[in-house]
């Protein structure tokens, strides 16, 4: 298990190296950089002079390759820089957002699994009849409809309806936990509803597959009780697909909801990005893709060890 | 001697009962709200500070959020613009040769530290913006090139000299960029402000949490007695424009300081009715057409003016004016400024004629007698904002294919598009400028030659252009100031047609009624330190 564990560990490396490599040349081959961006995309009256000193200033200057070596070196050392735009260190700039990113992708985690699980395994065991069909309308309308749009419906429900609009600026859980949630609950329902309509999806058929292998027959034939059958055989062997479903999902809700955020205007790691982006600071951008690379092939090592913990038929190769 | 008789006396009496009427009219109409101390002003900003150095940046979302934390020498009337009145400036003094300006600063102004505020710190700022050290970043310099040293006889005067005279000086001391900072740290860390905020104005820094919002509180010591009227302010960043208007619409902003659409105004004036009031107004800001003057067919006059008659712009104002804000017509100054021809002088230059079916006859003639073929094909290149610059885009492919060109639009996100201008790559582009007050220098400087001016995309020079600039900087009386001004633009526009305004930016601002104290001005970034404004 333990060699297991390191080779995996070991094969993360040259996956974010090639993220890295890959993000750090996309930045650059788009036209336009920072400072052109920060004073002509204003207007001002900037001498060429002032320009050229500021690309001296950020390094914009230097060959490719040196930018790149100055950034490998620095992210060996956990520096991270500062932001080519604010100025501020690249890890308070992330730091500040990664809370909210995490606490919405949990609180949706949660609204989805709540909602996907019960209704999967309750559309599988009702097969073809009417409350199977529901399920299944749910879950399609559900994969359907975009997040934004549904939270853009969300907003002038509220708006229009109750007259109440949920808070605009965060505050952290532990201040004031009614502010909190409700500032959040909202995105995370719309972003929940999209993700346990895949879950559920995943939930359903995993489960019609399930109940139809030897070892639940054997146990219905032993007598077992329906509940007993469903939730021990089947629901926990049907679970193993669904878990990827959601911790992939969920590595993605950390940086992936850009225009949700935008709608609901949170300040996650989705909108630093499209602003990073926008503003060309390479800095910046560089170290968020890779932030949401890392969380990708963390979480995809965790399922993996996850995994062959759980089902002994996965060999440790 | 006074002959006293009976008509004597009733006239006098008819007199002294007309004055008393008059003296005391003004207790039969309403009276002036009084202003009430208390609560905060949360506000929408759309964009965040990319640092917090008035004198290094360009954008409304850095003085939006700082201003109010600051004192300028001089500042605009916030009721009553272009006027100018003093901020730390008491009083000040213009010599009879126009080469010294002297002011006097208020007594007793503290620094948020409590230290005392002296014409040492006025010094020190603007010698920091008029000659930055190296490695420092002033874009107004270029503003003050007829300063030739700042003085401080005592603590409380500072005196300009200057190596010739200046019409715009006293406007540009206005200027709200122009933060004064306090010397000792400047001394110490000239880029100590581009991160930290310490100033001397109305409202003291609370918090900034990036990408979430910033705080402001009062200043108890603030110099002006009774001001500024509210407890706080909390500006909120929020770029999405439908989030803008959900937040005003729901209560969570009062206000958004620089322009909502026409669709947002009217949204909001549906929805909250007699709860929202607008303020509109013409802004110093404009949509131009720049043309690379170094490609063919745009090095050729007769095809650039042909491409400005066709232009219908007075169409264009009535049409677009309803979906984004743009809706001025104008030269190179804003339409309704004093520095502005007035519509029958502006109608007889090329491009503003209103009759749009000679004006196509004489662009095609233009076009033919250029050599420009039926269905010659080019390339707009636009910034891919909805607001106002694709609508405009629209338009302007339509106008040119009613004289039988083809052109592409060609909308580009602002990194590109902006390394295109720079670089020359391009054969027509929307571009922009856009100005703090309504003044020569700022607004005809983007038309001078291209390798006087950075922000020229056109590619040209025009030494004729180049003398004319300059003469009417230093030409004080107005009148001559304002020929000199309209000369430069009948050059621009009517003979070589290099770059063309197309149409001036229209400001509007809807919030909640309970918000007063605040007057919309022609610009989104002065009269923004929030001290006069107070909620009902």
């Amino acid at each position: 298990m333990q060699r297991y564990l390191l080779k995996r560990l070991l094969l993360m490396l040259p996956t974010l190296f090639g993220v890295a490599v890959l993000i750090f040349v996309l930045m650059r081959v788009v036209p336009g950089d920072v400072v052109v961006l920060r004073y002509a995309g204003e207007g001002a009256f900037v001498p060429r002079e002032t320009i050229e000193a500021e690309r001296i200033r950020l390094g914009l200057n230097k060959p490719i390759y040196a930018q790149f070596l100055d950034w490998m070196a620095g992210i060996v050392r956990l520096d991270f820089g500062l932001s080519m735009w604010t100025g501020q260190p690249v890890a308070t700039e992330i730091g500040l957002r990664f809370q909210l990113s995490l606490e919405l992708a949990i609180l949706s985690t949660i609204i989805a699994t709540l909602l996907a699980i019960p209704l999967g395994t309750l559309a599988a065991v009702k097969r073809n009849t009417p409350l199977d069909y529901v399920v299944r309308t749910f879950s399609i309308a559900g994969l359907a409809v975009p997040t934004f749009w549904l939270g853009i419906l969300i907003i002038l429900a509220l708006l229009v309806y109750f007259r109440y609009l949920p808070p605009v600026t965060f505050t952290p859980l532990w201040k004031d936990p009614v502010a909190n949630l409700s500032q959040l609950i909202w995105p995370a329902l719309a972003v929940g509803y999209r993700y346990s309509a895949m879950a559920a999806r995943m939930t359903r058929s995993a489960m019609l597959e399930v109940l139809r292998e030897d070892y639940v027959r054997t146990a219905w034939a032993k007598g077992l009780a329906g509940v007993h059958v469903l939730r021990r055989h089947a629901l926990k062997n049907a679970l193993l697909p669904v878990t990827a479903v959601i911790g992939l999902e969920f590595a993605f809700l950390l940086g992936g909801l850009v225009v949700t955020e935008q709608v609901f205007n949170l300040n996650g790691l989705g909108k630093l990005t499209v602003e990073a982006i926008l503003h060309r600071d390479y800095t910046l951008t560089q170290v968020l893709i890779l932030i949401m690379s890392f969380a990708y092939v963390l979480v995809n090592f965790a399922l993996d060890v996850f995994f062959a913990w759980v089902d002994p038929r996965i060999r440790y190769v | 001697m006074f002959k006293v008789t009976v008509r004597a006396v009733m006239v006098l009496g008819l007199a002294a009962v007309l004055v008393a009427g008059v003296v005391t009219l003004p207790t039969f109409s309403a009276p002036a709200p009084v202003p009430r101390r208390g609560g905060e002003l949360p506000f929408v900003v759309a964009a965040e500070p990319p640092s917090f150095d008035g004198h290094r940046e360009n954008t409304y979302a850095m003085i939006h959020v700082t201003a109010p934390h600051y004192s300028t020498l001089l500042k605009f009337d916030p009721f009553n613009y272009p006027k100018v009145v003093g901020d730390l400036a008491e009083s000040w003094d213009i010599s009879r040769d126009g080469l010294t300006y002297s002011f006097k600063l208020r007594a007793g102004v503290k620094w948020h530290d409590g230290s005392p505020l002296t014409s040492k710190d006025v010094k020190a700022t603007y010698d920091k913006i008029i000659f930055p050290p190296a490695g420092v970043v002033s874009l107004r310099k270029a503003a003050y090139a007829a300063v030739d040293r700042v003085e401080t006889p005592d603590e409380r005067t500072v005196v300009f000299r200057l190596k010739h005279s200046s019409g715009s000086l006293v406007a540009n001391l206005a200027s709200p960029w122009n933060f004064v900072y306090k010397a000792d740290i400047l001394a110490r860390d000239p880029r100590w402000f581009e991160k930290n905020i310490m100033g001397s104005g109305p409202f003291k820094f609370v918090e900034y949490v990036r990408g979430s919002h910033w705080i402001g509180k009062r200043n108890e010591d603030y110099y002006i007695r009774g001001q500024p009227y509210l407890d706080s302010f909390r500006a909120i960043f929020i770029r999405e424009p439908a989030a803008q208007v959900a937040a005003v619409r729901g209560g969570r902003a009062l206000i958004e300081f620089r322009s909502f659409s026409p669709e947002a105004r009217d949204t909001l004036v549906k929805e909250l009715g007699d709860r929202i009031r607008v303020q509109e107004k013409p802004w110093v800001c404009v949509l131009t057409l720049s043309f690379n003057n170094e490609r063919r067919p745009f090095s050729d006059v007769k095809f650039r003016k042909a491409l400005n008659i066709a232009f219908d712009r007075w169409t264009a104002s009535r049409v677009l004016s309803r979906i984004t804000f743009i809706k001025g017509v104008g030269g190179l100054t804003r339409p309704g400024s004093e520095w502005a021809q007035p519509d029958d002088r502006l109608k007889r230059m090329g491009g503003f004629g209103t009759d749009m079916d000679v004006a196509r006859r004489d662009a095609r003639r233009l076009l033919r007698e250029a050599g420009v073929p039926e269905g010659f094909k080019f390339v707009l290149k636009n910034r891919d904002t909805r607001m106002p610059y694709e609508p405009l885009g629209v338009y302007l492919i339509d106008q040119w294919r009613r004289v039988g060109l083809n052109v592409e639009h060609q909308a580009q996100e602002t990194g590109p598009y902006f390394n295109d201008f720079r670089v020359g790559n391009y054969d027509a582009g929307i571009d922009f400028n856009c100005d703090f007050m309504d003044d020569p220098d700022l607004q005809l400087i983007k038309f001078v030659s291209s390798d006087k001016s950075p922000i020229n995309y056109g590619r040209y020079r025009d030494s004729t252009l180049d003398e004319l600039y300059e003469r009417q900087s230093r030409t004080v009386n107005f009148a001559q100031r304002r020929d000199i001004v309209w000369q430069f633009e009948k050059r621009v526009i009517d003979e070589m047609a290099y770059q063309l305004p197309t149409l001036w930016w229209h400001r509007i601002i809807p919030h909640h009624s309970r918000v007063k104290g605040w007057e919309i001005t022609p610009s989104h970034y002065v009269n923004q330190d929030l001290s006069t404004v107070w909620l009902e």
